[in-house]
């Protein structure tokens, strides 16, 4: 175990922390949205996915790899767009799709 | 500076964004604004890693990229809304996928053998968390679409499938660090998928998405075994954070609908249906209890809101904190007027003379009469400590003591929330089956002090 090691620990132990203060109070109503947008974040894996690809030296890794960068794109580019045409409905207060929201997001989470 | 130095740098910066992002959609105000700053945080990342030293086959990637986004983006605008939550798990169930590739592609691409132990660990950790998320969204998917029954799939000894699954994947990890033969990966690469899809199969549609919350910080936590391996910290920070608040998030769910993690994954709920929506036993039945906060954003984005005050509003003297409530609700656009039973209180016109000394506009209070036909149009019923005058066993059950007493039809809203001390029933000792309804949220506390955070909740969103 080397320093490397301790030192992503750190990191890793640090953001759980992060990870658990950051949405320790959110409403009910925006659940699914925070659910589909640290969906797209998690799509980060293309970064690993480009570096294993372009770091391929046989023709399997190749191949995994590209399917790997195909499906982490799928990830980032999907979950990033989900994400934003939920929140659409929460950008103004239009009369009628706001009723709309609070249905869908509540049929969503019961 | 050197190339790599700055490199860093940047995945530091998208780091911090995704952090921000966080923050941002906990809130309905900052919720997009929030999206925003993590979708140029990913585009960093992302831009800066084609700078890496030494990275090959960029043709290709750019091509898989390209096929990424021409199958991803069509998808994700087109679909309907109400299919949105499928495509969260197809899309969260992809992401699973692409760490597990990812890890077991270093895996070959590594001499395995002179690996040190924590290394290999790191690499099976990431192909089978990633693994099971890929299986387990699929078959989520799969249940939402309705494509297989949205029903429990139980079949006999189903448990002991699984636990025999499990020890069969702890065996394979364990046999992978002392002989670290690819082989046995590709088996627990198998093993992971198929028990991806036991685990999914007993969960009724109604829980799948706690479940997808689940699989998401599950892939954010192989995303993170991903960033041990290749030793990569935005990866480690982002998917540390997803797999930490995804597993917040989960519970939350859990609690918003009244039930626990376990009972939800290993229970196949919905098979036989007998809690919750069963009308015997009061004590066995669940209600859903909500915070302030919650509360607050539901009442900021409804229409019209009707108050229902009752004895608990006089008992803790909250007449001026629900003007307060109102007011702050008008002037965000909500309609909101009182809905008065003739008894509520403990005196005729107890809450008009209540609200008349907080100056409650004379137009917002109307008499149950005039209130009824009002409510099916309302999105919230806020009942404030009344009860007995809601009971819709007073129109339903024959044998009740209430039987035949005029209610405010606050069951017809579209949502109803109870403020309320404790559970005891009302003055008239009858149980309200509308506390147990599905549409009925519940706020424990004095009325007043609820009342007061419900202000404040109101006015930060």
């Amino acid at each position: 175990m080397g320093n490397v090691l301790l030192q992503y620990l750190t990191v890793f132990i640090l953001s759980v922390f992060v990870g658990i203060e950051v949405i320790s109070r959110v409403p009910s109503v925006l659940h699914t949205p925070l659910m589909s947008g640290s969906n797209a974040i998690h799509g980060v894996i293309l970064v690993g996915a480009i570096l294993v690809m372009g770091h391929a030296t046989t023709n399997l890794e190749q191949v995994l790899g590209f399917f790997a960068v195909i499906l982490a794109t799928l990830n980032v580019v999907g979950g990033f767009a989900v994400t934003d045409r939920m929140l659409e409905m929460f950008k103004t207060k239009p009369e009628d799709k706001k009723k709309k929201v609070i249905d869908e997001t509540d049929e969503v989470i019961s | 500076m050197t190339r790599g130095t700055a490199i860093d740098l940047c995945y530091l910066v998208a780091a911090i964004t995704f952090i921000l992002a966080l923050k941002g959609l906990s809130s309905p105000k900052r919720a997009r604004a929030g999206t925003f700053v993590a979708m140029a945080g990913m585009f960093l990342a992302i831009f800066v890693t084609f700078f890496q030293p030494g990275l090959h086959h960029q043709l290709w990637i750019y091509i898989a990229m390209a096929i990424g986004v021409v199958i991803g983006l069509p998808a994700a605008r087109l679909v309907k809304m109400t299919a949105m939550p499928q495509l969260v798990a197809i899309f969260n169930g992809v992401g699973g996928g692409a760490a597990a590739l990812v890890s077991i592609t270093t895996f070959i691409g590594s001499n395995p053998k002179q690996e040190a132990t924590y290394k290999v660990l790191e690499v099976l950790i990431g192909v089978f968390i990633g693994t099971v998320s890929f299986s387990g969204s699929a078959i989520a998917f799969i249940k939402l679409q309705e494509l297989i029954t949205g029903r429990p799939i139980t079949y006999p000894g189903q448990q002991i499938v699984n636990a025999l699954l499990a020890l069969a994947a702890i065996a394979l990890i364990v046999a992978v660090l002392v002989t670290a033969s690819t082989t046995l990966l590709w088996i627990l690469l198998v093993v992971s998928f198929v028990i991806g899809i036991g685990v999914v199969l007993p969960i009724g549609g109604a829980d799948v998405p706690v479940l997808i919350s689940l699989l998401n910080s599950l892939t954010g936590l192989a995303v993170a075994a991903s960033g041990f391996t290749l030793g990569n910290n935005v990866l480690i920070v982002a998917g540390t954070l997803v797999g930490a608040s995804g597993l917040l998030l989960t519970q939350m769910m859990c609690k918003s609908i009244g039930r626990s993690l376990p009972n939800i994954l290993f229970s196949a709920f919905g098979s036989n249906i007998t809690a919750g929506g069963g009308a015997e036993g009061g004590e066995t039945r669940t209600v859903r209890q909500s915070t302030p906060e919650d509360v607050g954003v539901l009442l900021s984005y409804a229409r019209k809101v009707a108050i229902i005050p009752g004895y608990g509003l006089a008992v803790a003297q909250a007449q001026h904190t629900v003007r307060e409530l109102a007011d702050e609700l008008e002037a965000k656009g909500v309609e909101v007027f009182y809905a008065i039973h003739p008894v509520a209180g403990r005196m005729p016109g107890h809450m008009n003379v209540l609200l008349a000394e907080a100056n409650v506009p004379y137009e917002q209070l109307k008499e149950m009469d005039d209130a009824n036909p009002e409510l099916p149009t309302c999105d919230v019923a806020l009942v404030v400590g009344a009860n007995d005058t809601v009971n819709p066993s007073a129109k339903t059950t024959p044998g009740s003591p209430i039987f035949g007493m005029p209610i405010i039809n606050a069951d017809e809203a579209q949502h109803i929330v109870f403020l309320k001390r404790s559970m005891r029933p009302g003055f008239a000792g009858v149980d309200n089956d509308l506390l147990f309804d599905e549409k009925t949220v519940l706020l424990f506390g004095d009325a007043k002090d609820t009342l007061s955070k419900l202000v404040s909740a109101v006015n930060a969103s």
